[in-house]
């Protein structure tokens, strides 16, 4: 079985966003990997750890320009086999996704795991269409997924519960909190060993995006925090009853 | 031509969320010139159907097909792919809870249609298709244009006020021949408990953080939240320590809500947490610290000890919901 991990690169959660000329201003941005698809990483590895023979290999697969790789590298210290690299600039999850899929189509994986949602552009949506692209199966918010007796089961997070599902592979699980505890570390000797893990380039395919951002805007600016005495308690009640009218 | 948009049921029923919708879709419908129609698949009698006619669906169209209970994202693919295209329809609206991040994309990839996700203002402009939607976790907003000739938006949930209007709408019911084995999804197991209020539904939410210092301290909150007729919510450090369920977690990976009120008590408010609670309509955070970057986020704010303040709040309460 072969697990292939889709991974986007995106500003540290911490970042101050600001943009110049409408583009992300990337002065002193830290680039991480983004958080869900990290977790999804961490549990591709477990199961090839949990079950030897059974997962061969673990990939990563990213699409944006050279200047991504240290964190394609950070994929691989962490314990990810080797790493494809599709050499072009994101311009929209359609764009993406179709450049996946062509890569899935020639490389063949069992399973293909998507963080649910990436931290920069909170689309949802990348998963989903390399399934459709691929006529795979998929199944959205995904909080687990194990190897029992050579079957792959899946839990499915529902409104007010949990579905245990299973589905024939190949398919596409897009995945969210509670797939791993903790994203897992790049200790020492993994960073040595990526240095020389292999990471295939691959030129993109002609597809036409769907969608142009074409303008950024701030948050409107709030105003500043109303604070209300400890002891005064019913004054914040009556506030959100009588003037907020919110309870 | 039309706008089509997806109504989901929960036991047969619809929430507000599904009226939160059609009054979306009805508002493009108006920019548009043209009209709404509703696709429900599943068990839904006419009476709750014919609901979504009062905020503005002119049509509605109603599957009821066993092999569709659960949701198969391939299978229903096909289904909505194909009503939207025997309707023409030029805009598809679902939500951008877990069903609607579930299809659209697929939708989008099978008609060639380009998304807006979790957007929550009506478009700016129709030529071009210009949506507004949350992006960098909430750190900031883009207008994004959708250049194909089918769009296709998800909803961000109570984001968009449910407008009324005058019922006319017409119940269709409708068949469709699902393709043998095109249901590839087994379901195994099922663990389910209904009747609670949801957490992405709540429109109040009380929610604890570490300040809250034991899981034995929780009592006074769930109080709190219950007496409000709100749901209870954590930070992910509680979850995490196990303390509170994972479902409570909300936060960056955790669940993004946008209730009406969302009472942060103890929470310090780090940027994770803030990025999943920001869209909330009004924020009261509790906290010890008067530093903690919580205050910069809220509207009004106590600086004092939860469990001092706490059963302040809940005495005031009680005594504004007597008078």
């Amino acid at each position: 079985m072969k697990i292939l991990v889709c991974i986007s690169n995106v500003p540290d959660t911490t970042t101050r966003i600001k943009f110049v000329e409408n583009k992300l201003d990337t002065t002193g941005i830290q680039w991480v990997i983004n958080p869900w698809d990290e977790l999804s990483l961490t549990r591709a590895l477990e199961l090839k750890d949990n079950n030897p023979g059974q997962v061969e290999a673990v990939t990563v697969a990213h699409v944006g320009p050279a200047s991504a790789e240290p964190t394609i590298r950070k994929a691989l210290a962490i314990g990810a086999d080797s790493a494809i690299r599709i050499n072009a600039e994101p311009h929209d999850a359609y764009f993406v996704a179709a450049q996946l899929a062509e890569v899935i189509k020639s490389e063949q994986f069992d399973i293909i795991m998507c963080g649910i949602e990436s931290s920069d552009f909170n689309g949802s949506t990348v998963g989903s269409m390399i399934a459709e692209f691929l006529q795979y199966p998929s199944v959205s918010a995904v909080s687990n997924i194990s190897i029992e007796n050579g079957d792959v089961i899946i839990t499915r997070e529902i409104d007010g519960g949990k579905e245990i599902l299973s589905l024939p592979l190949p398919f596409v699980a897009i995945v969210q909190k509670g797939i791993a505890k903790e994203p897992g570390i790049a200790a020492m000797r993994g960073i040595m060993m990526a240095r020389s893990k292999p990471i295939k380039v691959v030129e993109p395919t002609d597809v036409e995006p769907l969608t142009d951002v074409v303008s950024y805007e701030m948050p409107p600016e709030k105003e500043a925090c109303r604070f209300i005495d400890a002891d005064k308690p019913g004054e914040l009640i009556d506030i959100l009853q009588n003037e907020e009218k919110i309870i | 031509m039309s706008v089509l948009v997806y109504t989901e049921n929960w036991e047969g029923k619809f929430k507000k969320l599904s009226y939160e919708l059609v009054s979306y879709a009805s508002g493009i419908a108006k920019m548009l010139d043209s009209s709404v129609t509703a696709l429900s698949i599943g068990d839904v009698d006419d009476a709750e159907l014919k609901s979504l006619g009062s905020y503005g669906a002119s049509k509605i169209l109603s599957l009821k097909n066993e092999h569709l209970r659960m949701l198969d994202s391939q299978a229903y693919t096909v289904v909505i792919g194909d009503i939207a295209k025997k309707l023409d329809a030029r805009v598809i609206v679902l939500s951008n809870n877990n069903t609607g991040k579930a299809l659209a994309p697929r939708l989008s990839v099978k008609l060639g249609a380009g998304i807006g996700s979790g957007v929550s203002k009506l478009p700016s402009s129709t030529d071009p298709f210009t949506v507004y939607k949350r992006v960098y976790s909430g750190n900031a907003f883009a207008n994004v244009v959708i250049k194909s000739d089918i769009k296709i938006i998800t909803l961000a949930q109570n984001s968009f006020e449910i407008v009324g209007t005058v019922n006319s709408a017409e119940i269709e019911h409708i068949g469709y021949d699902l393709e043998a084995g095109l249901i590839k999804t087994e379901v195994r197991d099922i663990h389910k408990q209904t009747g609670q209020l949801l957490l992405t539904d709540a429109e109040i939410v009380v929610s604890g953080g570490r300040g809250m210092k034991s899981p034995d301290n929780w009592g006074p909150l769930v109080e709190l939240a219950g007496l409000l007729g709100g749901a209870t919510a954590c930070s992910r450090p509680v979850s995490d320590e196990g303390w509170r369920p994972h479902e409570e977690h909300t936060g960056q990976t955790g669940k993004i809500i946008a209730p009406n009120l969302y009472i942060a008590v103890g929470i310090s408010g780090a940027t994770q947490h803030i990025a999943g609670v920001s869209s909330s309509k009004c924020i009261v955070a509790i906290n010890t610290d008067k530093d903690a970057p919580i205050f910069e986020t809220a509207r009004y704010g106590i600086v004092g000890d939860a469990m001092k303040v706490l059963p302040g709040l809940i005495e005031a309460v009680k005594s504004a919901t007597t008078d």
